[in-house]
């Protein structure tokens, strides 16, 4: 489930924002408790706390006093805005920039992109895979 | 019930040996500490101190704003379990468990046998004729019922196969979240219970050469790869760690506060800022012919 790329409790944080962006987790959803998490994944409650708090501080998940945490109603609404500029920001943009760099015209990269994948994509699919399947198993 | 552990300036000899030396640290208590530190760096010594099975030469250690040396009403309230488990020549492992219940205000009966089923311990052996691994399964056993506010295990997981060690590390997690305490593990396992650390301490030559939340210690490492001379450029006043050098890329580990201007300014210089995992920062931190500050 985890790697050491970045800090667990982000990782735990993105974990459940994919949850809701894939629909996993719906509107008002209750999530894991911090102490089913931290069980589940074997790792520090303070650590899983930690992630909670990023998610509650971003507006993504709600607390109810006495009772747990809660699936914000806009919370998947404001993650695809989210992931959206995150899109052009860290995908298209750098595309273009390369593109620049070597003299592809833009248009070229746009007849490219409509004319569908030009080759089969099944090996550039390597990444997509969730990474929830191998979850737990360690 | 969460006691804090202060340690000041405490030292330790072995005749010329030191083996603890000018130490200070606090601990607020009610977490999950892990203890690093190679072999003969101290850890078993500071241990031993805070459960006060010795004293120290020099400097003090409090648990719970007391001192545990001879000291019976902070003793019951520690709980050091060291690697091959505190066990009388001889005795059952029944009589193990019973003697213990005497002896500890918060044993839990009931989860020690729980935990002895789980481990499978044979009740009437002897505990010297067990294997490493049911001794040490002895040994978790009698710390995890004791309850004490104070529980430390030292390598207590030696012989131990790695179902093992995991029902144990599980069984820690879920009994320190039901009754959560001051628990301290020293080991050399670090990849397989990291994560379990809320703060992670680390001893080299009888120093403390960190102390920091685990996610903050982490950040301060990084590994630093490009071009050799942009990379030179980039780790310039920071610590280095530990360098490898492949043709003209280079990667360097570097240990340090980096801020987000600056990581800008690496990947700008293409240079790629990679994270370090516990187990490397904590194998570059004690390497003795690494830099000490």
């Amino acid at each position: 489930m985890f790697d050491d790329r970045s800090p667990i409790y982000y990782q735990i944080a993105e974990a459940i924002k994919n949850d809701i962006l894939s629909g996993a987790l719906g509107a008002d959803d209750q999530v894991m408790s911090t102490n089913q998490y931290a069980a589940f994944y074997r790792i520090n409650p303070a650590t899983a706390a930690k992630g909670f708090a990023q998610l509650v501080d971003e507006g993504v998940l709600y607390k109810r006093r006495g009772i747990g945490m809660f699936v914000s109603p806009d919370a998947r609404q404001r993650l695809l805005t989210e992931r959206r500029e995150r899109f052009f920001a860290e995908v298209v943009d750098p595309m273009v920039d390369e593109a620049r760099v070597i003299g592809i015209p833009l248009e070229e990269i746009v007849d490219r992109i409509q004319a569908g994948p030009q080759h089969n994509g099944e090996e550039t699919t390597g990444t997509q895979v969730p990474e929830d399947t191998r979850g737990g198993a360690q | 019930m969460t006691h804090g552990i202060d340690v000041r300036n405490l030292t330790a000899r072995f005749g010329d040996v030191v083996a603890l030396d000018n130490l200070s640290f606090s601990l607020t208590g009610g977490k999950i500490y892990g203890l690093l530190g190679r072999n003969g760096s101290g850890k078993t010594t500071l241990l031993s101190i805070i459960a006060a099975f010795r004293a120290a030469d020099d400097g003090i250690v409090l648990v719970d704003g007391r001192e545990p040396f001879e000291n019976g009403r902070v003793t019951e309230q520690v709980c050091l379990i060291r690697e091959a488990g505190n066990v009388v020549d001889g005795a059952k492992v029944q009589d193990v468990l019973k003697m213990s219940s005497n002896f500890r205000p918060h044993w839990d009966a009931e989860y020690a046998e729980r935990l002895a089923d789980m481990f499978e311990l044979p009740m009437k052996k002897k505990v010297s004729s067990l294997s490493r691994g049911q001794q040490s399964a002895v040994g978790i056993t009698v710390g995890m019922a004791t309850r004490a506010p104070v529980t430390m295990f030292d390598e207590s997981y030696l012989g131990l196969d790695a179902p093992s060690r995991y029902a144990f590390y599980d069984e820690l997690l879920r009994d320190y979240m039901e009754q959560p305490r001051t628990i301290i593990m020293s080991t050399h396992l670090i990849e397989e219970v990291s994560r379990l650390f809320e703060e992670v301490l680390i001893l080299d030559q009888g120093r403390l050469v960190a102390h920091d939340e685990t996610d903050t210690l982490l950040r301060r490492g990084m590994s630093v790869t490009g071009p050799a001379s942009s990379v030179d450029e980039f780790t310039s006043g920071l610590t280095v760690l530990n360098h490898q050098q492949l043709g003209g890329t280079k990667s360097t580990t570097v240990f340090g506060q980096i801020d987000e201007d600056k990581r800008a300014k690496a990947r700008a210089a293409g240079v790629e800022l990679g994270p370090v995992g516990l187990q490397d920062l904590f194998i570059h931190l004690t390497n003795g012919g690494g830099e000490q500050r």
